[in-house]
C-alpha cells in the first residue's frame, strides 16, 4: 500500500487493490475477484440496507474490477442511488462508475437523467459541474434529448460561474457533436461568441473549441468570431512572458487557447476587412520572429509549446495559401526544422511541408530541401520519420526532379521496411507515369520496381503498364526488348513473367528480326519459365502461345506440341486444360485470315484516370488528396494525353477482386447489364475495370468468347456442356432498388426484361424473355426459387411459360407477388434451355426487394422529429456512412429516394443539404413504419473518390431497418 | 467533423493498462482491441524515436514517464505538439496533487486520477489549462468530504 492515500482513502478498497496485485497468477487473480464480486453482490442484496460510504466503496471496487478488464453486470442501480446522494464523493463516485460503465439501458437512463437534472437545478456550482462532466463524458443521444435546450442556457447566463461556464461549453460541444439535429441554434450563439471577449482564459479556452466545431458546419452564423479571434490572439502574441499569469507555460503564453484560435481562424478565408487582415498577418509575423529568438527555456516544454503555437499558424498560412511572403518564410523555417537535433521536430517539419509543396507559391521554395530529405530517407533510424520523408519526395516531385525522385525512391526501395514497401511501389508507378517525358524511362522503371519489389507490386501496376504500352506505339518495341531482356535472367518475379507474356504476345513481332530474339527463342524462354508460374499466369501464357501461332507461323508445331503434351491437354486445373484444348483446335482448323482476325493486336483502351492512384488514396487516407488534386490538374499533359480526365467511377474505387484479371481468366460471367453496348467494337478487356460484368471481349483467353462467338467458333469447339452460370450477384437487383422497369439480364443469347408495379402488400411483375438467336430455344423452363426462409414472406405465383421460344421472338411470364411479412434476401429466377443441343442453365436475383412494399407518407417536420425521437433505441436505428459512388447531384438523389419508394419530405431537417424520407412498409401481417435521413458530407471536396454519406435508418424492426439501409447505401 | 482526442491511454511498461479515457463512443470489445494493439505497438519502440505515429487514420502521440507511458489518440488535423504538452500538463497535475506521483499513486487512487482528468480535460478538449485551477477545484472537492473519522468503526468488506 502506499504511503499516502490521498482523499478519503476507502480503506476496504486499498486492501482489495493490494490483495489483487499481490496475486502470483492470472488464476489467483480472478479467483480474488470472483471472490469479491460475490461479496459485493450479497451486499447489495442483503436485508441490511448499505449505508452511502459502504455503497460507494463496493462500486467503486467495481468499478476497479471492471478497469482490470472483466465484465460487470451489476452495481448499476446502486451507482444511480449514490448520484442523488448529498454527499460529494459519494455523488462524484457514482458519476465515476456511470460514465465508465454507462449502457443503454433505457430504465437507467432515466434514472440518471433525473439525478443529473437535479444536480443541474442545484444551483451548486460543484454539483453543476459532477453533472455537466458527466452528461459530456456519456455524450448519448438520449442525454442529448434531455439537456440539448438546458445547457444553452446554462453557458450564456450572467451568473453562471467560470467553470460551470467552460463545462457546458465542452458538454454542449460534445452532444453537438452526437446529435447536432438536437442541439438547438438561436440567440445563445452571438452571446457564445463574445465569450471569446471574456476575462477568464479558461472560459475563453472552452468557448473556442465550442464555437470552431459549430463554425465548422454553421460559417455563416459564427463569422463574427474571426475578428474576435484575432484581436484576443493578437493580445496573446503580444503579452509579455508573465502577463497571463498562470495560463503562461514554460514562458509562453497561453499556448493551448492559440493554438485553438489559430485553429478557429482554419474555419475562414482569410479576413476581408483590412485592418483585420493586416492584424493577423502582423501576428502571424511576430509568432514567426519569436521561433528566431534564443529560448526563454532550455526545458523541451517550452519549445514544444513554442513550436506547436508555430506550426498551428504554418497551417493556418497555408490555409490561406494567400500570403507569398509569409508561405515562404514558413518554408524556410521547416527547413531549419528539418536538421533539428529533435526527432519530433524533424518529423512534424517533413509533415507540414507536405502541404506547403501543394502551395504555387511555396512549391519551388519546398524544393531547395530536396538533398536534406533525401537525406533523410537514407539515415532516420525511425520508420515514422522515413515515411514522411518519402510522402514529402512524394509530394515535392515535378518534371525537373521526377527523375531524381524516382531513382532515389527506387534505392530506398531496396532496403525499405515491409509495412512501407507496397506504397512506395504505388508512389513510384505514380509518379513515374505522370512525369515520364520518355517512355522508355517509364518502362525501365516499372519492370525495376519489378524486380526489386514484385512482391509488393500490385496488380494496378503492372496492368498500367500494359495499357500505357498498349496505347503508345513509340513505346512497343521497346517495352518488347527491355522485357525479352529482363526474362533473361535466371530467377525472375512472376509478375515479371506476366508483363512479359503479355508485350510478347502482343509485340513479340517487333524484336524478331534480331537472331538473338528470334520467335523460336522468345517461345523457348517464356515457356522455360511456364513451369514455375501459378495456374494464373500459365494461363496467361497459353494465350501468349496462340497470340505467337499468329504472329509467328514459323512456330506453330512447336506451339501445337506444347499445347498437346500431356502436362496440358490432361491438366488437373480445368482452366488450363481447357485453354489447351480450345487453343490446340483453333490453332488447327481455323484459317490463317480468321487467327488473324481473333488474334489480332489489342486495340488501344479507353482512357480512365489510374487505378493506382485510387489504390494510394485507400492505403493512405484523405491525406493524399492534394496530390490527387494536383494529378488532376496536370493531366492533361500526362503521357497518354486524354482530353479530358475520366470521371473515376465506382469501378475504380475499390480494389479488383482478384478473380478479375488482366485477360478475364476467372469466371466471367456472360455479358449482362455492362455499360458497353453488346453491338459496336467493344471487344476490348478493360483491365481497370474490376467489375466483372464488363462484356468479355475477344482477347486471347477466355473460353467464354469462344463458347458464345458463334460466327467464329461453331459450337463444336465446345467440348463440355457449359457450366451454371449463376449471376447471382447483388449488382444485378441494385440497378432496381429504385426503379421497376428495365432490362434485367442479356447475354448473347437471351435478353430478360421486367416491368412491375407494387401496391401496399402486393405486387405484379411482367418477366420477358427475348431470343436473340435464330434458332429455337427448346425446353425453355424458367423456375422462380425462394429460399426456404423467404418462403415464409413472400408468396409467389407464376405461370408456366411456352417451353419453345422461336428465333427473333418474345415471351412472357405473370408473377405475381404477395409479402406476408419482412424479408432480406431475393428469390432467384433459373432459366433453363437447350440450344443448338446445348443445355445452357442460367440464374439471376429477382429484384423483388423489401422497399417495393413501401408507401410513402407525407409529414410535417415536428411531426418526423417526433417519431425520429421514438424510434431512438439502438435497435431500431441502423447506420451507414460510405463513399459515394456517384457525383453528388440534389435531384438525382431525391429522385433515387422517390423511386425507394418514401415519401421525399422537404424542409424538414434544419440542415437543407440533407434528404430525409418517411414511408411505411406493407405487409400482410404487419405494417412498418420507416424513417430515414441521408446527409451527404459536402466538407470533403475535390472528386467523387472521397465524397461520403451518412444514411440512418429507423423503423420499429431492426431487420427492417437493416435491409432498407443496406439497400439504399447501395444508390448513391 | 474534428473531435480533438480520441482516447488517452496510461499504461505501464509491462503493458498493464493504468487508466483508460475514451471521448468518442466505442464497444468495450473494439477498446480492448484498440488497447491490445497501441501498447504493443508503442512498447516495440525504442527510446529514441519520435513521440507520433500514425496508426489506423489516426495519429497516437505518446510520452514516457518513468515506468508509465501516456498515449493519446488524435486526428489528422490535430496539433502533436501540443498534445503532447497536453500529457505533460496532466503529469504535473497527478504530481502536485500526490506530491511527486507514482505509478502506485494512480493503482491506488484511480478514481482521483480520473477526478484530476475530468477537470483537465472534457470531451477530448482541453477545458482549464491552469494548473491553480485544476488544482482548486479538486481540493475544494476534497474539502467537502466527510470528515474522517466518520469511517473509523465502519468494518472492512
Amino acid at each position: 500500500m502506499p504511503a499516502v492515500s490521498k482523499g478519503d482513502g476507502m480503506r476496504g478498497l486499498a486492501v482489495f487493490i493490494s490483495d489483487i496485485r499481490n496475486c502470483k497468477s492470472k488464476e489467483a487473480e480472478i479467483k480474488r475477484i470472483n471472490k469479491e464480486l460475490a461479496n459485493i453482490r450479497s451486499k447489495f442484496k442483503g436485508d441490511k440496507a448499505l449505508d452511502g460510504y459502504s455503497k460507494k466503496k463496493y462500486v467503486c471496487k467495481l468499478l476497479f474490477i471492471f478497469l482490470l478488464g472483466h465484465d460487470i453486470d451489476f452495481g448499476h442501480m446502486e451507482a444511480v442511488n449514490l448520484l442523488s446522494s448529498n454527499r460529494y464523493t459519494e455523488k462524484q463516485i457514482g458519476y465515476l462508475f456511470i460514465s465508465v460503465l454507462v449502457n443503454s439501458n433505457s430504465e437507467l437512463i432515466r434514472l440518471i437523467n433525473n439525478a443529473i437534472k437535479n444536480d443541474l437545478a442545484s444551483r451548486n456550482p460543484i454539483f453543476m459541474g459532477l453533472a455537466l462532466h458527466c452528461i459530456a463524458n456519456v455524450g448519448s443521444r438520449e442525454m442529448a434529448e434531455a439537456f440539448a435546450g438546458e445547457i444553452p442556457k446554462i453557458l450564456v447566463a450572467g451568473d453562471t460561474m467560470d467553470s460551470v461556464k467552460q463545462s457546458a461549453a465542452l458538454c454542449l460541444l460534445r452532444l453537438y457533436r452526437t446529435s447536432p439535429d438536437l442541439v438547438p441554434m438561436g440567440d445563445w450563439t452571438s452571446r457564445v461568441v463574445h465569450l471569446l471577449n471574456d476575462q477568464h482564459l479558461g472560459v475563453v479556452t472552452a468557448a473556442t473549441s465550442l464555437i470552431t466545431t459549430l463554425a465548422q458546419k454553421n460559417p455563416e452564423e459564427f463569422k463574427t468570431s474571426v475578428s474576435l479571434a484575432v484581436s484576443r490572439l493578437s493580445r496573446i502574441v503580444t503579452s509579455a512572458s508573465t502577463d497571463l499569469q498562470d495560463y503562461t507555460y514554460y514562458f509562453v503564453p497561453a499556448p493551448w487557447l492559440s493554438v485553438k484560435l489559430l485553429r478557429l481562424l482554419q474555419c475562414y478565408p482569410p479576413p476581408e476587412d483590412p485592418a483585420v487582415r493586416g492584424r493577423l498577418t502582423e501576428c502571424l509575423e511576430t509568432i514567426l520572429n519569436k521561433a528566431q529568438e534564443p529560448p526563454k527555456s532550455k526545458k523541451v516544454q517550452h519549445s514544444n509549446a513554442k513550436n506547436a503555437v508555430l506550426f498551428e499558424a504554418i497551417s493556418l498560412i497555408i490555409h490561406h495559401d494567400s500570403e507569398p511572403n509569409l508561405l515562404v518564410r514558413a518554408c524556410n523555417q521547416l527547413g531549419q526544422f528539418l536538421q533539428h537535433r529533435e526527432t519530433n521536430l524533424r518529423y512534424l517539419a517533413l509533415e507540414s511541408m507536405c502541404t506547403l509543396a501543394s502551395s504555387e507559391f511555396s512549391h519551388e521554395a519546398v524544393k531547395t530541401h530536396i538533398e536534406t530529405v533525401i537525406n533523410a530517407l537514407k539515415t532516420e533510424r525511425d520508420v515514422s520519420v522515413r515515411q514522411r520523408a518519402v510522402d514529402l519526395l512524394y509530394a515535392m516531385c515535378d518534371r525537373s526532379n521526377a527523375q531524381q525522385i524516382v531513382a532515389e525512391m527506387l534505392n530506398y526501395l531496396e532496403t525499405a521496411d515491409y509495412s512501407i514497401r507496397e506504397e512506395i511501389v504505388l508512389k513510384v508507378a505514380i509518379l513515374a507515369e505522370k512525369y515520364a517525358v520518355d517512355y522508355t524511362w517509364y518502362v525501365d522503371t516499372i519492370l525495376n520496381l519489378i524486380r526489386i519489389a514484385g512482391d509488393y507490386v500490385s496488380e494496378e501496376v503492372w496492368y498500367r503498364v500494359i495499357q500505357i504500352v498498349i496505347n503508345r506505339d513509340d513505346v512497343q518495341g521497346y517495352a518488347a526488348k527491355t522485357v525479352f531482356e529482363a526474362l533473361q535472367a535466371p530467377a525472375c518475379h512472376e509478375n515479371l513473367v506476366k508483363v512479359g507474356g503479355y508485350i510478347l504476345g502482343e509485340f513479340g513481332n517487333l524484336i524478331a528480326g534480331d537472331p538473338r530474339s528470334s520467335p523460336l527463342i522468345q517461345f523457348n524462354l517464356l515457356h522455360s519459365k511456364f513451369h514455375l508460374c501459378s495456374v494464373p499466369t500459365r494461363a496467361l501464357l497459353l494465350s501468349t502461345y496462340i497470340k505467337f501461332v499468329n504472329l509467328f507461323p514459323e512456330i506453330k508445331t512447336t506451339i501445337q506440341d506444347v499445347l498437346r503434351s500431356d502436362s496440358q491437354l490432361k491438366n488437373a486445373d480445368v482452366e488450363l486444360q481447357q485453354r489447351a484444348v480450345e487453343y490446340l483446335r483453333l490453332s488447327t482448323i481455323a484459317s490463317t485470315d480468321i487467327l488473324a482476325t481473333v488474334l489480332e493486336e489489342m486495340p488501344p483502351f479507353p482512357e480512365r484516370e489510374s487505378s493506382i492512384l485510387a489504390k494510394l488514396k485507400k492505403k493512405k487516407g484523405p491525406s493524399t488528396v492534394t496530390d490527387l488534386e494536383e494529378i488532376k490538374k496536370e493531366r492533361s499533359s500526362d503521357m497518354n494525353g486524354s482530353a479530358e480526365p475520366t470521371p473515376v467511377n465506382a469501378s475504380n474505387v475499390s480494389t479488383p477482386s482478384p478473380s478479375a484479371d488482366l485477360l478475364g481468366l476467372g469466371a466471367v460471367p456472360l455479358t449482362n447489364s455492362a455499360p458497353a453496348p453488346s453491338s459496336s467494337g467493344s471487344l476490348l478487356v478493360d483491365v481497370f475495370s474490376d467489375s466483372s460484368s464488363v462484356a468479355a471481349p475477344l482477347a486471347p483467353g477466355s473460353e467464354d468468347n469462344f463458347a458464345s462467338s458463334s460466327d467464329l467458333a461453331s459450337s463444336e469447339v465446345v467440348s463440355e456442356e457449359p457450366a451454371d452460370a449463376v449471376h447471382d450477384a447483388d449488382e444485378l437487383i441494385h440497378k432496381f432498388i429504385c426503379k421497376n422497369n428495365g432490362v434485367l439480364f442479356e447475354n448473347q443469347l437471351l435478353q430478360i426484361g421486367l416491368k412491375s408495379e407494387f401496391r401496399q402488400n402486393l405486387g405484379r411483375m411482367f418477366i420477358f424473355y427475348g431470343n436473340k438467336t435464330s434458332t429455337q430455344f427448346l425446353n425453355f423452363t424458367p423456375t422462380v426459387i425462394c429460399s426456404d426462409e423467404l418462403q415464409s414472406s413472400l408468396n409467389l405465383q407464376t405461370k408456366p411459360v411456352d417451353p419453345i421460344v422461336d428465333g427473333g421472338a418474345q415471351v412472357q411470364q405473370v408473377v405475381n407477388i404477395e409479402c406476408i411479412s419482412d424479408f432480406m434476401d431475393a428469390p432467384i429466377l433459373n432459366i433453363q434451355f437447350r440450344y443448338g443441343g446445348t443445355l445452357q442453365n442460367l440464374s439471376v436475383k429477382l429484384p423483388i426487394t423489401l422497399n417495393k412494399f413501401f408507401q410513402p407518407t407525407e409529414m410535417s417536420s415536428q411531426d418526423f422529429f417526433q417519431r425520429w425521437k421514438q424510434l431512438s433505441s439502438p435497435k431500431q436505428e441502423v447506420q451507414n456512412i460510405f463513399k459515394a459512388k456517384h457525383p453528388m447531384d440534389t435531384e438525382i438523389t431525391k429522385a433515387k429516394i422517390i423511386g425507394f419508394g418514401s415519401a421525399l419530405l422537404e424542409e424538414v431537417d434544419p440542415n437543407p443539404a440533407n434528404f430525409v424520407g418517411a414511408g411505411i412498409i406493407h405487409t400482410k401481417t404487419i405494417q412498418i413504419g420507416c424513417l430515414l435521413r441521408l446527409e451527404p458530407n459536402l466538407q470533403a471536396q475535390c472528386s467523387v473518390l472521397f465524397q461520403m454519406y451518412r444514411l440512418t435508418l429507423r423503423t420499429s424492426k431492426e431487420a427492417v431497418s437493416q435491409r432498407l439501409c443496406e439497400l439504399l447505401s447501395e444508390q448513391f | 467533423m474534428s473531435v480533438h482526442m480520441q482516447f488517452m491511454l496510461l499504461f505501464s511498461r509491462q503493458g498493464k493498462l493504468r487508466l483508460q479515457k475514451w471521448y468518442v463512443p466505442l464497444s468495450d470489445k473494439e477498446k480492448k482491441k484498440i488497447t491490445r494493439e497501441l501498447v504493443q505497438t508503442v512498447l516495440a519502440r525504442k527510446p529514441k524515436m519520435c513521440s507520433f505515429l500514425e496508426w489506423r487514420d489516426l495519429k497516437i502521440v505518446y510520452k514516457r514517464y518513468a515506468s508509465l507511458y501516456f498515449c493519446c489518440a488524435i486526428e489528422d488535423q490535430d496539433n502533436e505538439l501540443i498534445t503532447l504538452e497536453i500529457i505533460h500538463r496532466y503529469v504535473e497535475l497527478l504530481d502536485k496533487y500526490f506530491g511527486s506521483v507514482c505509478e502506485l499513486d494512480i493503482i491506488f487512487n484511480f478514481e482521483k486520477a480520473y477526478f484530476i482528468l475530468d477537470e483537465f480535460l472534457l470531451g477530448g478538449e482541453v477545458q482549464e489549462t491552469s494548473k491553480k485551477n485544476v488544482l482548486k477545484a479538486i481540493e475544494q472537492a476534497d474539502l467537502l468530504q466527510e470528515p474522517r473519522h466518520e469511517y473509523f468503526n465502519v468494518p472492512v468488506y
